[in-house]
């Protein structure tokens, strides 16, 4: 299974999202420090989920690195991450 | 904070830079080379604020690579700290740029800022 599913079905699982976006962002990262020759590495994460509601943005932050943590240590590398409530991602301009 | 990260010698050289200076950087390259389009935004939001930061470039110390991740629970780099606060990596430091949060915290501070421009 590529890593693009395990990071959306672990997050699915744990956050219970509105709404969840996972794209696989590696190959703008080619060369760069932290790309691997098979990919997988760099990752736009973008969810609302009712869990971040009352949380700091580091919290937000800091929740979705701990779910995907075995991902982290498996040659994850980064993730542009933007965390929303339900209600957030509701007012956002589109 | 358990004894044995207490003596971390990394974690004593980390405390020592952000309790030394008010904006701490860790960051791939340096703020006149970034190495990492990730670290390269968040030195431009800083340089845009007229923020004099100091930058901890961590390709040159795999000790402090590995350790800031520790200390700060955060698996990326790069890392900003203010006044010894771990304030976030990119995506954090460039909302808070955005919304004018970045400049609020660190007028309240006491950081000099000069917005550029």
């Amino acid at each position: 299974m590529p890593r693009l599913d395990h990071i959306r079905a672990k997050l699915n699982a744990k956050l219970t999202p509105t709404r969840i976006r996972v794209v696989d962002d590696s190959g703008r990262h080619i060369g760069h420090a932290g790309a691997r020759p098979g990919g997988e590495t760099h990752f736009i994460v973008e969810i609302a989920s009712p869990a971040f509601a009352g949380l700091s943005r580091v919290a937000r932050q800091r929740l979705v690195y701990g779910i995907l943590a075995e991902e982290f240590a498996a040659g994850l590398h980064a993730l542009a991450l933007t965390t929303l409530t339900p209600e957030e991602d509701a007012q956002r301009p589109v | 904070m358990n004894t044995q990260t207490e003596n971390n010698p990394a974690f004593q050289r980390i405390r020592g830079d952000v309790e030394k200076n008010d904006v701490v950087l860790f960051m791939k390259g340096t703020p006149v080379f970034p190495q990492c389009g990730f670290s390269a935004a968040v030195v431009q939001v800083l340089t845009q604020l007229g923020v004099k930061f100091k930058g901890v470039n961590v390709l040159e110390d795999p000790e402090i690579r590995d350790g800031i991740k520790r200390f700060s629970d955060w698996p990326t780099i790069p890392q900003l700290y203010v006044k010894g606060e771990f304030v976030g990596g990119c995506d954090i430091v460039r909302e808070m740029y955005e919304t004018g949060e970045l400049n609020e915290l660190l007028t309240t501070r006491g950081v000099a800022v000069q917005p550029q421009g």
